[in-house]
């Protein structure tokens, strides 16, 4: 017989550790001075220090220490006054020196940590994740096996080595062990992983984007008996490269574990690759002989030495907390969790916060970005805020709270700003947008439609409020659309002795 | 008219004067080594068009009325450990063979930018592991004093190049004392900066902790113009001191050591040295006395864990900067018949590339690191380094220099200690010290010794930064000897030209 998830929670108690791996967004690589940027030709990031030629040296990247810095104290960590890196040696042609420049027992971050939050049967409930340490090294390059069926080395018939990836920065950041999540291990995974991808994007420090491997989780579980105290074999699952796969990912490790424990067999302390279509892990390398890195303290780099007064600057310069953030603005806003998640989703937030600051109108600024300007993006295949300024949406969003503008027409100055006309002042006056709002004119089309339907304009005068919407179609219509619809109702009601 | 036997600053003045031209002295140069370097195998390399096209650059910069360096023009050999672009460069080994680094070190790089014209690279045992140049993979190199005998190591061919005036200077490294050792046994003055002092890009590391470029010339004044010239900050070593160089020209023209007190170390002298080399450096000190200086004892207790502990320290950091040498990326390439994988012809080409003695220290070195044995080996060697330092420290609480014999005998005969590792081991005894404390040290000739009629080396250490002091010391005791002896001390050696 076997367990299923809900029998596997009720009846094993899961232990947690995550080790989060973030590639920094600095311009240049850790040691030395090459791009960094995604995607370039192979090899062409490339110099004798990256390569590991013979001679070369490695100078620490004045960048990465201060981002690092900077995700350490967002995670609530000490920083060390005094840390040092290390070689990890073993072989492996992805790796130009045979040893990762990294950081070992000397770490610059340690001893932090990140609540998070879930929804549980009991409602909202907080986990505290405890970190144990954030540090740095380097990425290795990247083994392209051709010829294989499997693209593993395996089977192949030769493979290319790109080393333009040898080098960039990483950032390593560790939980200590996440017991007492019980069925929920796998959410409190999951909302872990994506706060912490939240607060490195609003550090700045990161493009976080999982699928390019800029953010990369390993998902350590063991399970025990409920109750035992005991601690279980664990697991480390690799290759975990979106949020809904982490929490995937531990569901279907729990249930195989447990599984293997139900029919008396052990762990077995490995590595596991995570398949994205089916769900399941596949045995990776097996970790039961602990392999030597004869890690030393790295003789070509001096110490990290972070000044008290440098730390206490980035302290001060540190974004709010985005999770903290996000509730402020909701309430500010007033708006439900639907919306505020369709904002965070489309990486929105920021802009429209920024453009209710410029003055608009809190509602109209996350309509208009939400709706117009994400449909045009949509439509481009490019995010929306490369299409327009947030004062550019600002500013007409101005215009439609002053009646200058209708919602139709601001439609066409997005178009033309974001078609490159100009300024949205040069697109209405290209375009010849402005609102009819002079009276007397808009009167001339209201007086024209009265006449040309009196009796309507009879059951107006007679209490029918809601049989004005004609006459106003037919003056919008006679204005070709430049009338404010509201203005005209204001006119024509009055005129007709309802105002 | 000035030749091959002039010193370097006499070239130099004759280059300035225009009494010479630089292609001229080059000429000389190469003819003398393709008369003589068959007997003394001091190049791996000669770049004999190189040369020559530099020197015309240097003649029109000078003809054109550029204002150059004070070296500018004069010829130099380069150990074949430090990079130069396009120049095959081999560290003495076969694994490297055929390599031509696509980038200067900054030594290399300092030399070309002052004008110095670089004659070729020079033999070296492989991978600057040896005291006799017999590790090199390209054959061993003879003394010119006499060619039954080796120069020492592990920089022999640059000591031999100078002393067989085939240049009249020369770069080499010192890891344990691989500069001051053949330069005592050449009969030469050489020099072992203060660790930091000059740049290690671009040199093959061999131990980062413990490695250091210096020069080699025939007197301290050149010595020390060579010295000036490679010295000073570079931001592609880390480990480079930020710091003035240290005042070494005007130091050797001083020519005065009134009321400085001068040390020996009781624990390298009397037994275990050659009666001939005791003699010849009490002699020595007699002459500074009268010069007006003042002779103390002092004890250095824990000098004599030095070297076990530099055999620890030097194979461990070996094992791990020597990985980068897979075959995957540069030199030898060795079993790639298709069949076989990466890690196959890894092994494969590192069992054929690298010799016995580099083996041995890889082999030493990663037992040292090995989780389990990392605290008793290599952590007990940081442990002796601390306190040699400390040793250094109180002394020189006491004293302005140090001194002591710089080698326990003269030139040994070529084989004799080639099968009796430690023998050779125990050459560097008296120079290890000085490179576990990262201070630096001279190697000044100070006469021949009675039994064997071959050179006798002084070393002279000073605090760190403080190498303007060996510099002052040695410069009035070779103006001393010079005065006594009426002539240079290499005009006592054989004279190699086929006549």
């Amino acid at each position: 017989m076997t367990l299923d998830y809900a029998a596997a929670t009720q009846k094993y108690e899961p232990t947690l550790g995550l080790e989060v791996h973030v590639e920094l967004n600095t311009n240049s690589k850790m040691f030395c001075s090459c791009a960094t940027e995604f995607g370039a030709e192979p090899n062409t990031q490339t110099c004798p220090v990256c390569l590991g030629l013979p001679g070369a040296l490695p100078v620490v990247n004045g960048k990465a220490i201060e981002s690092t810095i900077l995700i350490g104290l967002a995670l609530n960590c000490s920083i060390a006054p005094y840390s040092r890196f290390a070689r990890k040696n073993y072989f492996y042609p992805d790796m130009p020196k045979n040893f990762q420049t990294s950081q070992y027992d000397e770490p610059i971050c340690i001893d932090g940590y990140l609540d998070v939050e879930i929804e549980t049967d009991e409602g909202p409930k907080v986990f505290r994740v405890e970190i144990e340490r954030v540090h740095m090294e380097e990425d290795t390059g990247k083994s392209l096996h051709v010829g294989g069926s499997t693209g593993r080395i395996h089977g192949a018939e030769y493979s290319l080595l790109d080393y333009n990836r040898a080098g960039i920065p990483l950032v390593e950041i560790v939980t200590r062990i996440i017991p007492g999540t019980g069925k929920y291990a796998p959410q409190v995974a999951r909302a872990y992983v994506t706060q912490l991808r939240d607060i490195l994007r609003s550090l700045g420090v990161s493009d976080v984007k999982m699928e390019q491997g800029s953010l990369r989780c390993d998902a350590n579980v063991s399970l025990a008996p409920i109750g035992s105290g005991l601690l279980g074999t664990r697991s480390e699952t690799k290759n975990v490269n979106s949020l809904r796969s982490v929490e995937r990912a531990l569901t279907g490790e729990i249930e195989r574990q447990a599984n293997r424990l139900e029919a008396g067999e052990r762990i077995i302390q490995e590595t596991r690759h995570f398949l994205e279509e089916s769900g399941l892990t596949r045995p990776g390398r097996s970790k039961e002989q602990a392999e030597d890195y004869r890690y030393f303290p790295e003789p070509d780099l001096v110490p990290v030495t972070p000044d008290a007064k440098w730390i206490e600057e980035l302290r001060a310069k540190l974004p709010e907390n985005p999770a903290d953030r996000r509730k402020r603005l909701q309430k500010e806003w007033n708006v439900p969790d639907s919306e505020m998640n369709s904002l965070i989703n489309a990486e929105l937030v920021d802009v429209v916060e920024e453009t209710i600051k410029l003055g608009a109108e809190p509602t109209r600024a996350r309509t208009w970005w939400l709706g117009e300007i994400s449909r045009l993006a949509n439509e481009k295949e490019v995010a929306p805020t490369s299409l327009i300024t947030t004062a550019f949406v600002a500013e007409i969003i101005a215009l439609i709270s002053s009646g200058d503008l209708t919602d139709k027409l601001a439609r066409q100055v997005v178009e033309g700003v974001v078609n490159g006309e100009g300024s949205p002042k040069d697109v209405i006056e290209k375009r010849g947008l402005k609102v009819v709002s002079d009276d007397s004119a808009l009167m001339v089309a209201i007086e024209a439609a009265i006449s040309a339907q009196p009796d309507t304009a009879e059951r107006i005068r007679g209490g029918n409020i809601p049989a004005a919407g004609a006459l106003i179609g037919a003056v919008m219509k006679a204005t070709g659309g430049q009338a404010d619809a509201a203005k005209v109702r204001e006119l024509l009601l009055k005129h007709l002795g309802q105002g | 008219m000035t030749n091959i036997h002039a010193t370097a600053a006499e070239m130099a003045s004759a280059l300035s004067a225009k009494e010479i031209s630089s292609v001229e002295l080059t000429q000389q140069h190469l003819e003398r080594i393709a008369s003589v370097d068959g007997k003394i195998h001091a190049f791996l390399h000669i770049d004999n068009e190189g040369a020559l096209a530099q020197a015309e650059a240097i003649d029109k910069k000078r003809a054109g009325g550029e204002k150059l360096s004070p070296l500018a023009g004069v010829p130099i050999a380069v150990k074949d450990i430090l990079a130069q672009k396009g120049i095959p460069t081999t560290a003495g080994s076969k694994i490297l063979e055929g390599w031509r680094p696509p980038y200067d070190s900054t030594v290399v790089a300092k030399l070309k930018a002052a004008g110095v014209v670089i004659l070729g690279k020079t033999n070296m045992d492989e991978f600057a592991m040896g005291s006799s140049t017999e590790n090199s993979a390209y054959g061993t190199t003879q003394n010119p004093w006499d060619l039954t005998r080796t120069p020492g190591g592990s920089s022999g061919g640059s000591a031999a190049a100078v002393a067989a005036f085939e240049a009249p200077l020369a770069i080499g490294t010192d890891t344990g004392g691989s500069i001051r050792q053949p330069a005592a046994l050449t009969g030469i003055v050489g020099v072992k900066p203060t660790y930091g002092g000059v740049s290690r890009y671009g040199v093959i590391a061999y131990s980062s902790s413990l490695d250091q470029v210096g020069p080699f010339a025939r007197t301290v004044l050149d010595t020390a113009l060579l010295h000036e010239a490679i010295a000073g900050h570079d931001e592609r070593d880390s480990t480079s001191i930020n710091a003035p160089v240290p005042q070494v020209v005007s130091a050797a023209k001083r020519l005065d050591v009134k009321g400085m007190k001068i040390g020996v170390i009781k624990e390298l002298s009397g037994s275990g040295f050659q009666a001939g080399v005791s003699a010849r450096i009490a002699e020595s000190l007699e002459l500074l006395v009268a010069q007006g200086a003042e002779i103390v004892e002092v004890s250095c207790p824990n000098f004599e864990y030095a070297l076990a502990a530099y055999y620890l320290i030097a194979p461990s950091e070996a094992s791990s900067n020597l990985a980068r040498f897979d075959s995957m990326r540069y030199g030898l390439r060795v079993g790639d018949d298709g069949s076989k994988g990466a890690e196959e012809v890894m092994s494969a080409t590192r069992e054929a590339g690298f010799g016995k003695e580099v083996k041995r220290r890889i082999i030493l070195g990663t037992y040292a690191l090995s989780s389990g044995y990392y605290d008793a080996y290599y952590g007990s060697a940081q442990k002796v380094r601390t306190l040699v330092k400390q040793d250094f420290d109180n002394a020189f609480a006491k004293v302005d220099v140090l001194v002591s014999p710089v080698t326990p005998t003269t030139a040994f005969k070529i084989g004799e200690k080639s099968n009796d590792p430690v023998a050779m081991y125990l050459s560097d005894i008296a120079t290890i010290p000085v490179n576990m404390a990262g201070i630096g040290g001279m190697s000044l000739p100070v006469g021949l010794a009675d039994e064997d009629g071959l050179p006798v080396g002084l070393q002279i250490m000073a605090p760190l930064m403080q190498d303007d002091r060996f510099y002052r010391v040695g410069g009035t005791l070779e103006a001393a000897l010079l005065s006594k002896w009426g002539k240079p001390i290499l005009s006592n050696a054989p004279d190699l030209a086929v006549k």
